[in-house]
């Protein structure tokens, strides 16, 4: 808890007590190995006490058995806490598929987060209790890290691509948030306190908000969705991928750009694809996007991204239509709850993210990568 | 200190200072400032090196006197991260990596080994010109407005955001790099071509086995330091976009650079420190090191090995998770040959004669405060733990242990026990020990409350701090002031024995090596005639027939 004296950290998440086990347990194993040394240090030092000037001890050259078991030993008992420390690692490096994604931006000199409804908080995290949470961490300046030590996680914020850290509550209560990276001036004071709720106090804590909390209208999906036309992104990418690729699937897909090279597309290459679009060009393209840096802040970054995993998430089932449809139903499922008295805004969110889906099932047939052939046939 | 033999030097009437030597061989700032002579060049070092550990430390007793409150009521986060910054940037390129080779390596490796001098006087000069040059361009960076990045220089920050002197700094970490290139090369060829006749590879002392490795290090890592720094500098002045993402660069190249030089650096900072305490181990205990081609060949190990660890700095920059997983592997493999030379040491003391003059006391507080530092380091090797106590407090008792409370418990235990050699004088005994007595105690209180509150979460480098973190802080503060007594105590008395102290000998410890069989302070070009080796080194058995 925050600001109460304490020896160890509040164990506030399902890896802490993993963790501090290992912690344990390499105290158990250096603490009996120093104290052997320091006493045999002590006993060799006490019993050959020099007697005489003049004496001169045995001389002993050494001894090969000795150096083999010192060696192997110290070796078997450091790979038992390598082989702890790297499961233990794997299994905060992968969230569960049923976590919330979070987005965390860093800047200089403070945290701002938004929730999957589109709530946004400064230096502050509400958390429902008992609920996997990711964090998708950027940075709009410098290095910066995401530190809970309750939760035993942290994570570098990283201009320029995405991380993730994660982490399911355990214990509701407030804990320290805490800039771990040094960032500058006021770097002790990026600091912050997350706090873990019940999720029926969680939700409704979603509807009233609290002072420091912006009430946002639009999910992330939402809000890319209208970013994608206010940018014009729509003008190429959502036409007839003679342009520029169309973009419903290729989150996740398997895209081969000029030279051969087949790579996932994953966070890292979307965002670099959008600031830095010269950087890999789809096979069959020409590199003809104009860049977005500095256009498009890191928030709304990780709002495009939102949208673009969602068209990608509805293709299984139901064409793009009905994915940026339900999403907007969800939203405005969210604005009624948090804004009574602001109808308006759904209205301007849906017609906009109403055109995307309008264009995608041109392109649905073959959504996997299909563009990129069908360019080059024109050529 | 319990009861102590009386010192034999003391029975010994009437010595007197050798009519010759390379102190008094010129008096003039000339016959300093331009000497080709190992010996002087080591002093031109220790006084230089010296007048850096006290700026250094007076920026880490500003830092610790705010650390005493959680709030900032002493100094502005500028004027903080200013002082830690030029505390870090001072300590670790112009004190910790210096001062074993460049002063105790310097001026014992050719008496070790039977040489007249090292391999290349006029590069060993001008390494120290080097050394200054850079020296200078870092306190001008200090003096005109400071630095505010830390001695790390991450990147964008650095590069772009810091409105501080980073290129000036930088510039000067850079120029010193360039001091310990030369030093490594000049010692490598030294211990290759300049022995005395007999004196093979394994009559080699350890000290000499342990700069050996450590030269590797300085000539093959210290060169990415240089071309990181400078990547750093042309991003910052020209805006060449290397590591900036807004101009195409990746800030977490910058890292994977910087740690590839600065991990091995601590093996740089560590190595000789090894050697300095396998010389006194076997002195204390009047007996061959334990298993010499053990602790001379783990001394390879360590800085081989040490050249692959780097990524352990980064297990949550957003490298890969696999590769955080190997960097773990490899950095548990280079705990091995530290922990083979700790055991080694300790068996040398089994069966020995153990003095209990002061070299003991320090052989024993660095043995005591090495090991905390060792064993620490297995916490931070273990990737999944490394996560959550990644640049906390835990990580900066760590290296604090190794860095000083190994390193500079081993310099000061050289300094002691060399002591007699260079300047010809006995220091008083008893000083001695309380200094060793001091620093370990301050040591402890200093840095031990850091890894609780490091492991409770107290980030590195928070100029304020939530407040149920201040009794360890206030502990630390505490320590920091006794350790501060204990490190000015040395000043004090041993320049006191420049003019006051008992004339040493030749050999006042009766201990053994090439360096003992020489009058002190030694003569420039230090032989009359080149000495033939017929021993192994540490050939306590023998000692008798060399009785001064």
């Amino acid at each position: 808890m925050i600001g109460k004296f304490a020896f160890w950290p509040d164990q506030a998440s399902s890896v802490a007590l993993e963790v501090d086990l290992l912690y344990i347990f390499i105290i158990v194993v250096t603490v009996a190995t120093s104290l052997a040394v320091y006493g045999a240090i002590a006993i060799f030092t006490i019993k050959y006490k020099r007697r005489s000037e003049d004496e001169i001890p045995e001389q002993i050259e050494g001894n090969l058995p000795l150096e083999i078991a010192w060696s192997i030993i110290p070796l078997g008992i450091v790979l038992v806490m390598f082989a702890w420390g790297i499961k233990l690692f794997y299994d905060l490096s992968r969230a569960p598929d049923e976590a919330m994604n979070f987005n965390v931006v860093g800047k200089q000199w403070m945290w701002k987060v938004q929730h999957p409804t589109g709530k946004r908080e400064i230096n502050e995290l509400h958390v429902p209790l008992g609920q996997p949470i990711k964090l998708t961490i950027t940075s709009e300046d410098v290095l910066h890290s995401f530190f809970i030590p309750a939760f035993r996680t942290k994570m570098d914020a990283v201009p320029g691509r995405y991380t993730i850290s994660w982490f399911e509550p355990t214990k509701p209560g407030e804990y320290h948030i805490f800039c771990a990276e040094y960032c500058g001036t006021e770097h002790s004071h990026m600091i912050g306190r997350v706090v873990v709720m019940d999720p029926a106090h969680y939700e409704q804590w979603l509807k009233t908000g609290s002072a420091n909390a912006v009430v946002s209208n639009e999910t992330p999906e939402v809000a890319g969705a209208r970013l994608f036309q206010e940018q014009r992104c729509n003008t190429c990418h959502m036409t007839n991928g003679l342009m520029a690729p169309m973009l419903a699937g290729v989150f996740g897909s398997q895209v081969t750009l000029q030279g051969g090279e087949i790579i996932t597309a994953d966070e890292n290459y979307l965002r670099e694809s959008i600031v830095n679009p010269q950087a890999k060009i789809v096979n069959g393209y020409q590199p003809n996007m104009p860049t977005f840096q500095g256009q498009v802040s890191e928030d709304a970054l990780l709002q495009l991204l939102a949208y673009i995993k969602s068209l990608s998430k509805s293709e299984a089932g139901a064409p793009g239509a009905a994915a940026a449809a339900s999403s907007v139903v969800g939203t405005s499922e969210a604005q009624a709850a948090t804004t009574d008295n602001q109808p308006a805004p759904p209205e301007h969110a849906a017609p906009s993210t109403g055109d995307p889906p309008a264009v995608v099932p041109e392109s649905q047939p073959r959504p996997t990568e299909q563009p990129a052939p069908a360019a080059g046939d024109q050529h | 200190m319990s009861a102590v033999a009386v010192p034999k030097h003391t029975e010994v009437p009437a010595l007197e200072m050798p009519r010759d030597n390379f102190l008094n061989d010129g008096y003039s700032l000339k016959s300093w400032l331009l000497t080709l002579d190992h010996k002087r060049i080591g002093i031109l070092y220790m006084i230089s090196v010296s007048i850096f550990f006290l700026m250094g430390a007076a920026f880490a007793m500003l830092v610790r006197l705010e650390l005493m409150t959680p709030g900032g009521d002493l100094l502005t986060s500028e004027t903080y991260n200013k002082m830690f910054t030029m505390h870090g940037v001072i300590m670790v390129f112009f004190v910790l990596i210096p001062a074993i080779p460049a002063i105790l390596g310097n001026f014992l490796i050719p008496l070790m080994i039977g040489a007249r001098d090292v391999a290349f006087p006029r590069l060993n000069l001008a390494s120290w010109y080097v050394f200054m040059l850079g020296g200078t361009l870092a306190l001008t960076a200090g003096i005109f407005g400071g630095v505010d990045t830390g001695w790390t220089f991450y990147t964008p920050y650095s590069s772009v955001y810091s409105n501080s002197n980073v290129i000036l700094a930088g510039l000067g970490a850079f120029t010193a790099g360039f001091s310990s290139i030369l030093t490594g090369l000049n010692f490598i060829v030294t211990i290759h071509t300049m022995r005395a006749p007999g004196m093979t590879w394994f009559r080699l002392p350890l000290f000499i086995w342990a700069h050996y490795a450590t030269s590797l290090i300085q000539v093959l890592a210290t060169p990415v330091i240089a071309i990181t720094l400078l990547l750093m500098v042309l991003e910052r002045g020209l805006g060449l976009g290397i590591f900036n993402p807004n101009l195409g660069g990746d800030p977490v190249l910058f890292q994977h650079m910087f740690w590839f030089y600065s991990h091995p650096a601590v093996y740089i900072m560590i190595l000789p420190g090894m050697g300095v305490i396998s010389e006194m181990v076997a002195f204390v205990a009047r007996k061959r090191v334990f298993g010499y081609s053990f602790v001379a060949f783990s001394s390879l190990g360590i800085a081989i090995i040490g050249f692959f660890v780097w990524g352990h700095h980064m297990y949550v920059s957003s490298q890969s998770v696999y590769a955080g997983m190997v960097f773990s592997l490899i950095t548990f493999l280079v705990a091995i040959p530290s922990a083979i030379k700790t055991f080694n040491w300790t068996a040398t003391l089994y069966k020995g004669s153990i003095t209990y003059e002061s070299p003991l006391y320090f052989v024993i507080g660095f043995l005591g405060l090495f090991v905390i530092g060792g064993v620490t380091g297995l916490f931070l090797a273990a990737v999944g733990l490394d996560v959550h106590m990644h640049d906390t407090y835990f990580v900066v008792a760590h290296f604090h242990y190794i860095m000083v409370g190994g390193e500079i418990m081993a310099f000061l235990g050289g300094l002691h026990f060399w002591w007699p050699k260079i300047t010809g004088r006995l220091y008083p005994e008893a000083f001695g020990k309380i200094s060793a007595l001091l620093v370990f105690f301050g040591f402890n209180l200093t840095f031990f409350p850091q890894f609780l509150v490091g492991y409770l979460g107290m980030p590195r480098r928070y100029h304020t701090y939530p407040p149920e973190f201040q009794i360890f802080n206030v502990m630390s503060t505490a320590g920091a002031t006794i350790l501060g007594v204990g490190y000015l105590l040395p000043f004090i008395y041993m320049l006191w024995s420049l003019k006051y102290g008992a004339v040493a000998g030749p050999n006042p410890w009766r201990a053994k090596g090439l360096e003992w069989t020489i009058q002190s302070p030694p003569k420039t070009g230090n032989f009359d005639h080149t000495p033939i080796v017929h021993e192994e080194p540490y050939e306590y058995a023998t000692l008798e027939v060399n009785r001064v």
